[in-house]
């Protein structure tokens, strides 16, 4: 038999492998330089682990009387979750349309409605919370308007890709058989996208109750003002009270709209 | 009656679509469009309703060049030109009553359409096409619960509701097996003669073209290249048409089995 004049010494090609280090090498140096330069090293979690300990433990045992002052913020968060979902549902209707390329194809309102999306998202909840709060004051009225628009920017986003998706051939009948634009969108467009508009809502309305917590450390209502205070008071019995009871909320929130979107789709 | 003048299409991107049709087709006629993939059979019947619009030439529809008409006018074109699709396009999750129902949207304000407020002869009318195509019975059932041909029936029915003058309808059996394809041909026909409705219909199955057409139109790069009574077409004319000798992928075969 011949000696072969050629065998391959690995899988990948000497280039890629030199890439692949050297990308390695960077990373891990990219790595050093952030932990030197921001002065955090994993070695002060195990250093530290005596304060976890002792911080944890005063949080124990809950403050079980502290419950009768949740109940009413809790409601409050309840109600700034629902009211900002419903408003933004409707709001998102018709932008999600004008953010789908196959239903709005002027190109020009596309990329704007995409644009103002893009930017919307980008904008931390809580930066939201901090200026509405600076535009309408203290109290649940700036959290709802936050919340809302926080939720339209998910909300369009998630259902503009949906209408993306859908089957355009209906809408080309209705179109054949003289129905207007509205007409073509509700009886071809819309009950496509329906169970996933309604899963989307119900997932945006979970999103928010956790969101409402978030907004009370700056103001703008909720159970989240109960928690920032307390830490003030430095009562961290009853903070872990408020905790429970916010984990328990978004369970059984997250376990019913489970549960009615597992019927949708 | 629908008379096409000179009628030419090319494409954004340079393809001609049409090349200079002179065709006149009259009221009640029952043509078929017989030619190959790329033909621009589809090109043909999609211009009649403005689905795509031709870039030179006159197309005349009852009385009206159509070429120039948008917004309200092109809805009123629409209204009168009904048209089937290769694969049904009803909406799935919709049930069967409302699919055949959006035929009447075109008469419907928008308004009233979008709360399901339909005029009683309406709803009988839907009804009625239903019974017409044998399916009354699927009324409250979700079109994707039907088989390839009901859907088609329900298409048919959906398109009759919308009281048309001009029944398009482009390659209605390709999706089918051999006895539905028939069955819904057969239900074209009956309505052509019946209602007195202009059908052309795109066909790629010779077979079926001979059987159930008054005249035949070929097509073969966009261009016209036969037209004339069904009775005198044979297997030769549509080896001019398709330029190639006829193969058994032509054909349809099999009749329906009642």
């Amino acid at each position: 038999m011949n000696k072969p004049d050629f065998v391959p010494s690995s899988l990948y090609p000497a280039k890629t492998k030199r890439t692949l280090t050297l990308s390695f090498i960077a990373v891990l140096g990219f790595y050093l330089i952030s932990s030197i330069t921001t002065e955090s090293f994993i070695i002060n979690f195990f250093l530290k682990i005596g304060n976890i300990t002792e911080l944890v433990g005063r949080f124990f045992p809950p403050d079980w009387s502290y419950i009768t002052v949740i109940y009413p913020k809790l409601f409050e968060t309840i109600h700034m979750a629902v009211i900002a979902t419903t408003v933004a549902v409707i709001i998102s209707i018709p932008f999600s349309l004008l953010a789908a390329n196959n239903i709005t194809t002027n190109k020009w309102l596309y990329n704007v409605m995409r644009f103002i999306l893009n930017i919307i998202r980008t904008i931390p909840d809580i930066v939201l919370a901090v200026v509405f709060v600076a535009l309408f004051g203290i109290g649940a009225f700036s959290g709802i308007i936050a919340l809302i628009v926080f939720a339209i920017g998910i909300l369009v986003k998630l259902m503009s890709e949906i209408i993306e998706a859908i089957d355009m051939s209906p809408s080309e009948a209705i179109k054949a058989s003289g129905g207007n634009t509205i007409q073509t969108i509700w009886y071809a467009v819309v009950p496509q996208i329906l169970p996933q508009f309604i899963s989307f809502s119900l997932y945006v309305f979970e999103i928010n109750i956790r969101a409402s917590v978030v907004l009370g450390l700056v103001g703008a209502g909720g159970i989240g003002q109960l928690i920032n205070q307390r830490i003030n008071f430095l009562d961290y019995q009853a903070v872990s009270t408020t905790v429970l009871v916010i984990f328990a909320v978004v369970v059984v929130i997250d376990w019913i709209s489970g549960k009615l979107r597992e019927g949708l789709v | 009656m629908i008379e096409f003048k000179n009628l030419s299409l090319t494409y954004p991107n340079g393809t001609k679509g049409l090349k200079n049709i002179n065709i006149k087709i009259n009221e009640g006629e029952f043509v078929v469009i017989v030619g190959l993939s790329g033909a621009g059979k589809s090109t043909f019947i999609r211009s009649i309703n403005r689905l795509v619009t031709p870039t030179e030439g006159e197309l005349v529809v009852d009385g009206e060049n159509i070429l120039n008409h948008n917004g309200k006018s092109l809805r009123e074109l629409r209204k009168k030109v009904g048209m089937i699709f290769q694969s049904y396009n009803l909406v799935k999750r919709s049930t069967v009553l409302k699919n055949v129902i959006s035929g009447r949207l075109g008469y419907t304000g928008t308004l009233k359409s979008i709360f399901n407020m339909f005029p009683k002869e309406d709803m009988e009318l839907a009804y009625e096409n239903l019974k017409r195509v044998n399916i009354e019975e699927k009324l409250y059932n979700r079109a994707d619960e039907l088989s390839g041909g009901q859907q088609q029936r329900v298409s048919i029915a959906r398109v009759l509701t919308q009281k048309p003058k001009v029944i398009l309808a482009d390659e209605p059996v390709a999706s089918l097996d051999p006895p539905t394809s028939h069955q819904v041909m057969k239900y074209l026909k009956q309505i052509n003669q019946e209602d007195n409705i202009t059908t052309i219909v795109n066909l790629h199955f010779i077979d079926m073209a001979m059987e159930y057409a008054d005249r035949i139109i070929g097509m073969r790069a966009g261009e016209v290249v036969y037209d004339g009574p069904a009775s005198e077409v044979t297997e030769q004319t549509f080896e001019e048409i398709y330029g190639r000798a006829i193969r058994e992928e032509d054909m349809r075969g099999g009749e329906e089995n009642e």
